[in-house]
């Protein structure tokens, strides 16, 4: 293997996931994000509009809505339970719907679009 | 019944912050009462997280909000706060030097020499639905809270919401109600399981109605409700109703704080390190509320800016008095003010 190849494999294998995010006016914008951080820390470090993550991360106050695109819901998956009893105190849920705390950055997620609602409750 | 209530410090906010304020001027001999909106002591860490668990308060590896809430209030016992709970202060005046006149939207009136806001994220308040046009209906024909059920007799209710608050309005109402639709967004409820039992038996039986979907539309004029567009899986359906009383929790809300004359930056309030005073003098900020170079949103952090900010209020309350600094394990001053000498 050239040293060239081992760079790039190298910082293709470092480089970090990059997720979408598509605030309700309509601005869209792609991120770098940390593994194993949250797509709410990632919003919250990119000052991406629309979510407030009132508890901080803490799956208790659902003010870090976002709508998973079509595309990604099924590798994103469904909510917990616990998640899903929070997501009953957020407003236009859709089916797509998860808390943004609960989705952790993973290299699956690669390349994943989440869209941000125009209200929180707040 | 509107006697002034005279002590040396308000307290604002009865959260982890508010509540260790009483221990630190407790050990300096100045005298809190407390007010918070909500009905218990705790704040944030008693309503959004009680059974989770907090791993960064110094010296306790683990415990739960509501854990660090109990063994907070019994730390301060000794010093026998008083708590206005359910409660919001509406104004805060100055009118003294220091003193100041602060008012409730209970109706009480406090006159202290100072004002310590530990309010965190501001006051906890109703979530209000995104629902358009909602706001000429608030408090004539939405509520987000039930004061009295004879309101509501011989009416039709649309009661929205999955939780605790929702099942049990629909309990007590429902036998008042001329018909009461429960609408929520899916068909499983965090409710008790009993009420939610009894609530699926009142629906078996036709007694009322389970919608499963979301409230996307109100018509009616003047504040008065004529219906409700509900959004289920496969249709909007139009339900008929005079009053709706969404349930979806608790927001925090900045409040009445931004009108009280301090110096705000982004609904946070700058303060002074050395003392936690904010640009009016006797007036405080401790805790989330406030902000300076460096400020962390910890619940440690609000601890030590609790210390600090007792030690310039004592010179307010004692102006002619001089503090000599104590230790909690060397001085038996404070061992007795603790009950423990």
């Amino acid at each position: 293997m050239s040293d060239v190849q081992e760079l790039t494999e190298r910082a293709n294998k470092d480089a970090m996931p990059k997720i979408t995010f598509v605030e309700h006016d309509g601005t869209v914008r792609t991120v770098e994000a940390e593994l194993g951080s949250t797509v709410m820390e990632t919003a919250l470090r990119n000052d991406i509009g629309g979510i407030v993550a009132e508890c901080g991360g803490g799956c208790t106050c659902a003010t870090c809505l976002v709508h998973v695109d079509e595309k990604w819901f099924a590798r994103v998956g469904p909510p917990s339970e616990e998640e899903n009893q929070m997501l009953d105190t957020a407003f236009e849920v859709k089916e797509t719907s998860r808390l943004s705390c609960q989705i952790k950055v993973t290299e699956e997620l690669d390349g994943l679009v989440v869209h941000t609602p125009s209200y929180q409750g707040r | 019944m509107n006697e002034v209530i005279k002590t040396d410090v308000l307290i604002i906010g009865a959260g982890p912050v508010g509540l260790f304020a009483v221990f630190e001027l407790g050990l300096l001999d100045v005298k809190a009462h407390l007010v918070d909106i909500l009905g218990k002591v705790g704040g944030q860490c008693a309503e959004l997280y009680p059974e989770k668990p907090i791993y960064d308060i110094p010296g306790l590896p683990v415990v739960t909000g509501q854990g660090l809430t109990d063994a907070l209030m019994e730390q301060i016992h000794p010093f026998k706060p008083t708590f206005h709970l359910g409660e919001m202060v509406t104004t805060v005046e100055k009118i003294g030097d220091p003193l100041f006149r602060v008012k409730t939207d209970a109706g009480k009136t406090f006159e202290v020499k100072c004002v310590v806001i530990a309010a965190g994220g501001g006051s906890f308040q109703p979530k209000r639905p995104p629902i358009q046009g909602i706001e000429p209906y608030e408090d004539k024909s939405v509520f987000y809270a039930v004061r009295k059920m004879e309101d509501f007799r011989g009416k039709r209710l649309i009661v929205v919401g999955g939780g605790d608050s929702a099942l049990d309005w629909t309990l007590n109402l429902q036998p008042l109600a001329k018909r009461l639709t429960l609408v929520h967004r899916r068909d499983e409820f965090r409710g008790a399981p009993d009420s939610v039992n009894k609530m699926r038996a009142l629906v078996a039986a036709g007694e009322m109605d389970l919608k499963i979907g979301q409230v996307t539309g109100l018509e009616g004029s003047g504040g008065e409700l004529a219906a409700a567009a509900v959004k289920t899986k496969d249709a909007v359906e139009r339900v008929e109703c005079d009053a709706m009383l969404p349930f979806f929790g608790l927001t925090m809300k900045l409040g009445p704080v931004a009108d009280w004359g301090i110096k705000m930056e982004d609904e946070l309030i700058p303060v002074d390190t050395a003392t936690f005073e904010t640009n009016i003098p006797g007036l405080f900020a401790i805790g989330d509320i406030n902000t300076y170079a460096g400020k962390l949103k910890l619940i440690l952090c609000g601890f030590h800016e609790a210390s600090l900010m007792s030690q310039k209020a004592y010179h307010y309350v004692y102006p002619d008095k001089k503090l000599v600094f104590q230790y909690t394990t060397s001085s038996t001053s404070l061992q007795k003010k603790l009950g423990v000498a």
